[in-house]
């Protein structure tokens, strides 16, 4: 530790100011921004889309947009001053000092050349030959562990999954084994499983090429996993800073704690409480703000919190905070929303939807994908039913196929009893008014040339049979109860933000008195705080009018919280299903609760991971036997790869499709996490 | 639900403030432009001289043998006489009316059909649009001289009208192949199937909810195709089709004298200047509107 003192930091930066210049005027982007990270550590940064976080990364790499500018301060990368390179130095210091992985690696590789041709111009830009750099590339890799580096290097990127293709962006970015690796959403658009495989490779080598890495994510559960300090970001403002451990469990700025208390964890569940918000919205690109930067959307801004900035207080060892009450940000006052009553489910009665033996087979290039196999379930009214599974599991296929958008191979999905057309055109008014869905991406999922006026106004129209003037006066009620303001209704899509789209598209769905509505991802695309926000107002909607939900998500903890029951999907077979809690505490499925043991928790510690070798195998050609074998960390032997176990109902209500018994799950799985 | 009794007659005006604001605004930066400014000011020098011929035109362009014919450019006549006598300078300013008036009016007509025909295939997709994109590929396989002498013979005339019925014609496929590209990657996003799945019929979908998607598009298009009719129109006149001498039109006055382009260059010489800067400045504004609207 003293010989740290003498040499500079990996990266040290320093009241930084940057500014981008739209329509003539200067933006203020970030605000005196300062940390510093040591060489061989990890530094996260973690705030909502648009705080800055992404901006403080190019600004490190000197890729900054062409109307941006640094107006003050100094980034130095172990002690050169970085933003006066120029001119071959700059080269240089791209070259081999710095690298960056971005969020999507499709879109980074370079679809029209081959991997291995890509990697080995990581090589060749260092100097080295044509020769000896595809065989670095082969070495550089299988370091980054893909198992057989030689056809990898063959294909297109297109052809490697998304775990892979990240893999390959990060063996690239190693290539120059740089002395500060910037990662900026590596995993968001992973797989948990995926996720957990990616971020243990990031910090193995780390450790073995003592590099510095800053770490940008929206998730404080992936930050807390990688980083030893963690800086909090805030409209450009560095508004918290410590180590990890220190500010996750004992943060020092209403920000942070209103970060921590948005996201759904701890096995919280919608009857046991409703979920915490941060009111209000960022303030807009380069707002003026004589005071705290948070004061506007804080429990305890005072008038001196909106004139005077605080100044950046010593809260703790290495631990400061940007707040005049830091002593007391723990006791942020909860916005409590009313308590709800929510329906309950009577599952004698008869269920809302059934779905029976569906079993969905696309027709590829001469292949049978089998996307669903004999999919068996019910929904009972009032009721959620969360479907997890990596993509490819087939939880999309599942709700296109109730939705009628893809008509099942065979099998048919009932409502309330009777048969429902394969195929939407063929359903009547009252059966698609009753199922009707809240897509993933709000952008999509709005017709961007219309105001939403005029998208509620339709639905009405078309879902409800209403128009004229009342039309008019439910288009208000319903705007009302998802809380739109109705500045918003005259707006079209692109003014509104993600989470104000994504109220809009619930309001469509309700339109018309739905029984189930599909939410396929909806809260992925959003910030935590408005995340929350939309789960409420689900959770609201539910108890108002005991409408059921088939909520897909991969995030296992909004899932939780949201669903009743809880449907385990892998390569199109129902593996588990059963209620919320007794499938997330087990004993559970071996697939569920390697699923379960990959997600990185805020809270540290708790289940040791169960590793899942290889990815999801491919649906045109499944596995003998239980489908699950080839990845199974509890396999039992030759049984497992020629007999699909049967999914059995092993205690009420919980079902599995497993040939562990269910004693044995339970004993093996106590083990598991008691070690 | 306090919002309920409010009546809001105010909504509608917003509305439509707002999108005219989002005109202005393309309009402001097409305006800023200055190859579209210089396009614009051709353009529009072209359409005042269609329009008030008479006055523009310091001598008569049609009858004969007002002054010595076949004299070089000079001060009296700046682009010279031809051999009827006629002042070329004021036929090449009156030859536009006939181009101004027919490429317009057959980019519109292919814009409009190939609009149609690009939804109905893109959207329905399958037999239709497996057996249309043939047909499209095989209109697209003929050249325009071929097509219209086919459309003459069976119409049986070549007047104005049958030279937009040819250019339309030619134009179809070739703007429903790009609207359809468009209409295939904006029927899957999940507004679409939010539509189908509240029940609305394929018309409304593809009128309401994928055309106002595609009309930037369908707008650059336009202005892309109107470079192209105007170099049509004047091809077709030049074989004889549409009007005919002494119509002052330019490609009828090339067709006319560029026999004789040596010695007497000057008179083919203006004309087809003329075209040409007609063509080049309507592809300056389509450079500029492209660039504003795929922005």
């Amino acid at each position: 530790m003293n010989g740290e003192q003498v040499a500079p930091p990996a990266l040290e930066v320093t009241d930084l100011e940057l500014v981008y210049r739209v329509r003539g005027v200067d933006r203020r982007v970030l605000r005196g921004v300062s940390f510093a990270i040591e060489r061989g550590r990890s530094y996260g940064l973690v705030g909502e889309s648009g705080c800055g976080k992404s901006t403080v990364a190019l600004g490190i790499v000197r890729y900054l947009p062409r109307n941006g500018r640094v107006t003050a301060g100094s980034i130095s990368v172990s002690g050169r001053d970085v933003l006066a390179l120029a001119g071959p130095k700059l080269r240089e210091y791209h070259a081999r000092t710095v690298s960056m992985v971005y969020q999507n690696p499709g879109a980074a590789l370079n679809p029209g050349l081959r991997v291995g041709a890509q990697v080995a111009e990581a090589f060749t830009v260092l100097g080295v030959s044509r020769r000896e750099a595809l065989e670095r590339a082969r070495e550089a890799l299988a370091h980054v562990q893909i198992a057989d580096p030689g056809s990898v290097m063959a294909r297109y990127p297109h052809q490697l999954s998304g775990g892979m293709q990240q893999r390959v962006v990060i063996a690239m970015a190693l290539a120059k084994k740089p002395e500060l690796l910037i990662l900026d959403e590596p995993t968001t658009g992973l797989d948990a499983t995926v996720e957990a495989e990616v971020l243990d490779l990031v910090a193995q080598l780390q450790l073995e090429l003592d590099m510095a890495v800053l770490f940008i994510s929206h998730n404080l559960g992936v930050i807390s996993k990688m980083c030893g300090r963690v800086g909090v970001l805030y409209a450009g403002r560095l508004v918290e800073e410590g180590p990890v451990d220190v500010v996750l469990q004992d943060p020092r700025h209403p920000y942070t704690v209103g970060l921590l208390r948005c996201i759904p964890r701890g096995g919280v569940r919608k009857d046991q409480g409703r979920l915490d918000t941060i009111p209000g919205f960022l303030p807009g690109l380069g707002a003026e703000i004589p005071g705290c930067v948070f004061a506007d959307r804080c429990a305890f801004a005072d008038e001196r919190c909106r004139t005077e900035e605080p100044p950046l207080s010593s809260v703790g060892s290495a631990h400061t905070s940007r707040c005049w009450y830091h002593e007391r940000a723990r006791d942020l006052p909860r916005a409590e929303p009313p308590e709800l009553e929510l329906p309950t489910v009577r599952r004698d009665a008869r269920p809302l939807v059934e779905l029976e033996v569906l079993t969905k087979t696309f027709k590829q290039r001469g292949h049978e994908v089998r996307a669903l196999e004999e999919v068996s379930a019910a929904i009972w009214p009032g009721e959620t039913l969360g479907l997890v599974g990596e993509s490819g599991s087939g939880k999309t296929t599942l709700a296109r196929t109730l939705l009628g958008i893809v008509p099942p191979t065979s099998g048919t999905a009932l409502l309330e009893g009777s048969p429902l057309p394969p195929r939407y055109q063929k359903r009547s008014a009252a059966e698609l008014r009753g199922l009707q869905i809240v897509f993933q991406n709000p952008d999509s999922a709005l017709n961007r040339r219309h105001s939403v006026r005029r998208i509620l106004l339709r639905s009405l129209k078309k879902l409800a049979g209403i128009r004229g003037a009342e039309a008019e006066r439910r288009m208000l009620a319903l705007a009302d109860r998802v809380r739109l303001t109705e500045r918003t209704l005259t707006q079209k899509p692109v003014q509104l933000s993600g989470g104000l789209k994504q109220r809009v598209a619930i309001a469509r769905a309700f339109a018309g008195d739905p029984r189930l509505v599909v939410c396929d991802e909806p809260t992925s695309a959003l910030d935590v705080s408005v995340q929350a926000a939309i789960l409420n107002l689900l959770v609201e909607l539910q108890a108002e009018r005991g409408v059921s939900y088939l909520f897909i998500s991969h995030d296992l903890g909004v899932v939780r919280y949201i669903s009743d029951r809880i449907a385990v999907l892998y390569l199109g077979r129902l593996q588990e299903v059963g209620p919320a809690d007794v499938v997330f505490d087990g004993p559970h499925h071996p697939y569920t609760e390697a699923l379960l043991s990959a997600v990185p928790t805020i809270d540290g510690g708790g289940r040791d991971r169960i590793k899942l070798s290889g990815e999801i195998p491919s649906a045109a050609s499944p596995p003998s036997g239980c489908v699950f074998h080839t990845r199974c960390p509890r396999k039992l032997g030759a049984i497992c790869e020629e007999t699909e176990p049967p999914l059995e109902e092993v205690e009420p209500g919980h079902h599995l499709r497993c040939h562990i018994p269910i004693e044995e799950l339970r004993r093996l799985q106590r083990k598991a996490v008691a070690v | 639900m306090t919002g309920i009794a409010t009546p809001t007659p105010s909504l509608a005006p917003d509305v439509r403030s707002e999108s005219r604001a989002a005109t202005v605004e393309r309009l402001r930066l097409l305006a800023r432009s200055p190859t579209v400014i210089v396009g614009c000011v051709i353009v529009l020098f072209w359409l005042v001289c269609a329009i008030f011929t008479g006055p523009v035109t310091p001598h008569d362009p049609i009858f004969d043998n007002q002054f010595p014919t076949n004299e070089q450019p000079s001060w009296a006549h700046p682009f010279g006489t031809d051999t009827n006598g006629r002042d070329i300078f004021s036929r090449v300013l009156a030859g536009s009316r006939n181009v101004l008036l027919i490429a317009p009016a057959a980019t519109l007509l292919g814009t409009v059909l190939g609009t149609l025909l690009g939804l109905l295939t893109g959207y329905l997709r399958g037999v239709f649009d497996d057996v249309m994109s043939r047909v499209v590929d095989a209109v697209l396989s003929l050249p325009l001289i071929v097509t219209a002498i086919l459309i003459v013979t069976a119409v049986g005339n070549s007047s104005r009208w049958v030279v937009v019925l040819i250019i339309g014609f030619i134009f179809t496929p070739v703007v429903s192949r790009t609207v359809r590209a468009a209409v295939l990657s904006e029927a899957e996003l999940d507004y679409v199937q939010a539509a189908r799945l509240r029940g609305e019929k394929p018309h409304y979908i593809m009128a309401s909810e994928i055309l106002p998607n595609v009309l930037p598009l369908v707008v650059v298009e336009f202005t892309v195709r109107l470079g192209y009719a105007i170099f049509a129109v004047a091809t077709l006149t030049f074989i004889g089709f549409g009007v005919a001498p002494p119509s002052p039109d330019w490609a009828a006055q090339i067709n006319q004298y560029w026999t004789l382009i040596d010695p007497y260059w000057w008179m083919t010489f203006f004309p087809a200047l003329a075209i040409a800067s007609l063509v080049v400045a309507v592809n300056l504004v389509a450079d500029g509107v492209r660039e504003v609207y795929e922005r």
